[in-house]
């Protein structure tokens, strides 16, 4: 399957100038470190706060300055929130990029850009608006140095002007931005007017683009996968984060330092209720995890790609060792350093059997913020009751962008810490064997060092151990060990988040995706139904190992299309071990991994394809 | 034939917190007969027993190899983890990050500390956790029958008759540099030395870390190897004769003036340098890394104390960490009230 490229252009025909009201995408293209992003932010949240359904999405380039950068904001009144290919609004910023940005845009879309870059010269079938952007920014910003800055605000202000975003918005955005910096958001705020009056006096509207105020944002909150993640660590009741820097997840934990600080400090004592380490490298940062787990800690990692392959040899012994441990995954595009600052969902397959020998491990698949949230709160749960090391697989996309979400419920259970025996559990009981499966579900119960009874003691090893953490070689000791492990896989199984499931009538199309390919997916199903007259059933996979459910809805369908961001259909083969022969079949791959977030497009027409075959 | 009475038994000898010297053992070694890090292991019983650690207070940790094997072999009823080759500094951080009541012990090798874990080992240093980290360092992997370590002095033979040409690690020098706060070097033949150091390091809060030269009976106790019994007892020269008194025992020591050097340790203890040639002071970073590189350069194996540092705050207290072992606090301490996340959700509408 073709990844998606930006479609064809048909006709160069003039297109009629018919009223499009919240719906549009805008695309604004700067330099990296040129600080657009507080007027990217600003923009998003004044098109939020008129109630209009928005998402923002950064494509930006591994570099600290100079390279090109892009931030797309999509507003929809039927609430669409995944990426949409095609743009409507350019903002043309960067000399670089700006004429293939030009050249890309379907005709009829609209050109705001700096006027020094003559880009009216380019199409003849776009609205151009040309704004003098040094002229306008000195006179508000008399300090030279900040004049970079604050330039970029002069576009909300033209935009604002153009589309119909309410100044005041644009006022309310900014304070909240600027918070305590009261200087920082006035300049930002006059540079905004400028850029306003500019558009009033000297651009008159030829677009058919408006935004006008709705209610469909109400009481909701906008925040990032990673800072949600973060918050749910910190509900979690986390105790012990070790982490190594890597793009697109090191805001995960450095929102979490945040957090911890403000919140985990002890009012008496003054004392942190947490340890937070920056380890030298992955392999340490996971291994202080299973040091901390294994002693009775809430601990986790955060990493990405590179960071998950380094883990792999000690991942590996916290499965065999039964150590509770939570890594967050904020996938990017590889292999190696691939693109850094591209989303992907590439290693899924490599997690669910990472390390050697015999190993699987539980992997959760957020789609939302909310569920970065609330998957954080139950990974810690599912860690500790299963006493293994579970994965939450978000991504760049979901991770580093805003995103609009209902805000966070507080826990509604306590704190599951799992077969832990205390002082008086082994007392009472007079002895324990670490590996033997007491209950039926494959999970023994441990004991934590400083436990005051000479039977709590026992001896944690990556080779070869029986029930009572004896070393052994015998085969059949290492078998039962192995059976049992599996066991406990088919018990997690029944733990896990089980999918969510949108049936449709004729149960002839499936569509099986997961994490962020949702969005796009919601949006796909209108467009195959509207446009195709194709009513597909929707399975969202939430949790690896699969639940029955999953398998469930491959059988009641006839075509299961499993959608995945990466090269190698990593969710269908692991679907394809899951399910029996008859039914592998029915799986198709809806693939795309070019770095950017899907969108509904690809995979409509892709689906469409496909179901030329029958 | 006649019945003896049996005369009562001596009452058994225990140690300040009532327990037998039995309580502080492991199980039956599985290493080489004669493998010094036998006699390493017994010498952390006695340091356990005569400080009188609570076994339960004990985490020993390990990463990969002979030596790492060792702490099944002492403190059979602590917890204890073997983890994975060169990574038990991780494991040590975590635990203590969880627990920082417990003692930590941790055994490594000159392959596993100084070849694959010297990263991790560089930056453990770095932190000084209160961790107790032994090198049980014979200049041989034994567990893959015998090729070179890092830490094998040049022109080194083995067995086979291979000549190491690469310049030895000195893990002692490293720690001191890197910011350990009480380093030394001792041989597993020499037990009271051995004993007085592992003492030391039980009193100290901070990173200790020992390398110990034991010999490899079986690939690296042989002519031309610098890491072979009979090389060590003709090549070792103590930097001074040490003594510890610990905190609960009130013992003057006399010594004349201008002889010995005196420190006292976190928990009170005492460790006394009886000078045996020049004027040493444990305190100077620079002092003991000029000793070292003497020794070195002329082929000698110097043991003792080489530096301490009381005064370094440990990794622990940097991190502000409560007094409670975080593993255990209740979920009050630990997952905030609704408040809190009405007052976050607040903030990013």
């Amino acid at each position: 399957m073709a990844t998606t490229h930006i479609a064809a252009r048909e006709s160069e025909a003039p297109v009629e100038p018919q009223r499009v009201v919240n719906d549009l995408s805008i695309q604004v293209a700067t330099v990296n470190g040129s600080g657009s992003q507080t007027a990217n932010t600003v923009l998003l949240r004044a098109i939020f706060q008129m109630g209009i359904p928005v998402s923002g999405k950064n494509l930006f380039p591994s570099n600290i300055a100079g390279l090109p950068t892009w931030f797309t904001i999509r507003a929809s009144k039927q609430g669409y929130i995944a990426r949409r290919k095609e743009i409507d609004f350019l903002v043309a910023m960067n000399p670089e990029t700006a004429d293939e940005d030009v050249r890309d845009l379907r005709p009829g879309s609209a050109v705001v850009y700096d006027e020094r870059l003559n880009l009216n010269r380019l199409r003849h079938d776009l609205t151009f608006y040309p704004v003098p952007f040094d002229k306008l920014v000195a006179p508000v910003c008399p300090d030279a140095k900040l004049r970079k800055l604050v330039r970029n605000m002069i576009y909300d202000g033209v935009l604002a002007k153009l589309l119909g975003i309410e100044m005041e918005e644009v006022h309310k955005a900014l304070q909240k931005q600027f918070r305590k910096k009261a200087k920082a958001a006035e300049l930002n705020w006059n540079a905004a007017q400028a850029g306003y009056e500019f558009a009033e006096k000297n651009l008159p509207k030829a677009d058919p683009f408006h935004l006008t105020r709705m209610d469909a944002t109400r009481g909701k909150i906008i925040i990032d996968g990673n800072a949600a993640a973060a918050l749910g660590a910190l509900f979690a009741g986390v105790t012990v984060v070790t982490w190594y820097p890597i793009t697109p997840s090191s805001s995960l934990c450095e929102t979490l330092i945040d957090l911890m600080k403000r919140y985990r400090i002890d009012p008496e004592t003054k004392k942190a209720t947490f340890a937070i380490v920056q380890a030298e490298d992955e392999l340490a940062a996971i291994g202080m995890v299973l040091g901390a787990g294994w002693a009775g800690a809430r601990a986790m990692t955060s990493t990405s790609g590179p960071g998950i392959s380094l883990m792999s040899e000690f991942v590996g012994l916290g499965y065999y060792a039964e150590i509770p441990a939570v890594i967050f995954d904020i996938q990017r595009v590889g292999p190696s350093t691939g693109l850094p600052t591209r989303t992907a969902q590439g290693d899924v397959l490599s997690t669910a059997f990472l390390s050697h020998g015999d190993t699987k491990h539980p992997m959760l698949f957020p789609c939302s913020v909310e569920e970065c949230y609330s998957m954080a709160i139950e990974a810690f749960d599912l860690a500790e009751g299963l006493q293994t090391p579970v994965f939450v697989m978000s991504d760049l996309d979901l991770g580093m962008n805003n995103w609009m979400a209902d805000p966070f419920p507080y826990p509604g259970k306590p704190m599951a810490r799992g077969k832990v025996l205390s002082k008086e559990d082994l007392e009472r009981l007079g002895h324990f064997e670490r590996y033997r499966d007491a209950d039926g579900d494959g999970v023994g119960y441990r004991t934590l060092p400083g436990t005051d009874h000479p039977a709590a003691g026992y001896f944690t090893r990556g080779s070869g151990h029986d029930e009572r953490a004896h070393y052994t070689e015998r085969p059949t000791d290492y078998v039962s060990n192995m059976d049992r492990l599996a066991h406990k896989f088919e018990t997690a199984r029944h733990r896990v988040p089980s999918p969510v499931i949108r049936e449709a009538a004729g149960h002839e199309v499936g569509i099986i995706a997961y994490g962020t390919s949702h969005w796009a997916i919601v949006e796909s199903l209108d467009q195959l139904q509207q446009e195709h007259d194709i009513d597909a059933s929707y399975c969202r996979v939430r949790a690896f190992p699969f639940s029955d459910e999953v398998k469930d809805f491959i059988r009641r369908h006839r075509r299961v299309y499993v959608v995945d961001q990466n090269r190698d259909a990593q969710m269908c083969q692991l679907l394809r071990l899951d399910v029996e022969p008859e039914e592998v079949k029915k799986l198709r791959s809806v693939l795309h991994y070019n770095g950017l977030p899907l969108d509904a497009r690809s995979v409509t027409d892709a689906i469409v394809t496909q179901e030329e075959v029958k | 034939m006649s019945t003896t009475a049996t005369p009562p038994a001596p009452p058994k000898k225990v140690n300040r917190i009532g327990l037998e010297i039995a309580t502080y053992k492991g199980s039956k070694s599985t290493l080489c007969a004669g493998c010094g890090h036998n006699a390493i292991s017994e010498r952390i019983i006695e340091a356990f027993y005569e400080m009188g650690v609570e076994p339960h207070r004990v985490a020993k940790l390990s990463g990969i190899g002979c030596s790492s094997k060792s702490p099944a072999y002492f403190l059979g009823t602590s917890h204890g983890f073997n983890a994975v080759h060169g990574r038990m500094p991780s494991i040590a951080t975590g635990t203590m990050l969880a627990n920082r009541t417990l003692f930590a012990i941790g055994v490594s090798g000159d392959g596993d500390t100084a070849s694959i874990g010297i990263g991790q080992f560089v930056h453990l240093m770095r932190r000084n956790l209160p961790v107790i980290y032994i090198i049980e360092d014979n200049g041989v992997y034994g567990l893959t029958k015998g090729q070179f370590s890092a830490t094998a002095d040049i022109g080194s033979k083995l067995k086979t008759g291979v000549i190491n040409d690469l310049p030895p690690i000195d893990t002692c020098a490293l720690a001191i540099q890197l910011g350990a706060t009480y380093v030394a070097r001792s041989f597993s033949g020499d037990k009271r030395q051995l004993l007085a150091l592992l003492e030391g390091a039980v009193a100290h809060r901070g990173t200790s870390m020992l390398d110990v030269i034991s010999p490899c009976v079986t690939f690296n106790d042989h002519e031309g190897s610098t890491k072979s019994y009979s090389y060590v007892k003709d090549h070792d020269e103590p930097l001074a004769d040490i003594s510890f008194v610990p905190f609960f025992q009130d013992i003057a020591v006399d010594y004349e003036p201008g002889t010995a050097t005196e420190i006292t340790l976190h928990d009170g203890s005492r460790m006394i340098l009886k000078k045996l040639g020049e004027d040493y002071d444990p305190t100077k970073k620079v002092e003991a890394l000029r000793v070292l590189t003497e020794a070195h350069d002329k082929g000698e194996v110097v043991t003792g104390l080489f530096f301490v540092d009381t005064k370094r705050e440990s990794f622990l207290d940097q991190l502000n960490v409560v007094d409670e072992p975080l593993a255990t606090l209740p979920e009050s301490r630990v997952r905030p009230p609704k408040q809190v996340l009405d007052e976050v959700m607040a903030e990013l509408q």
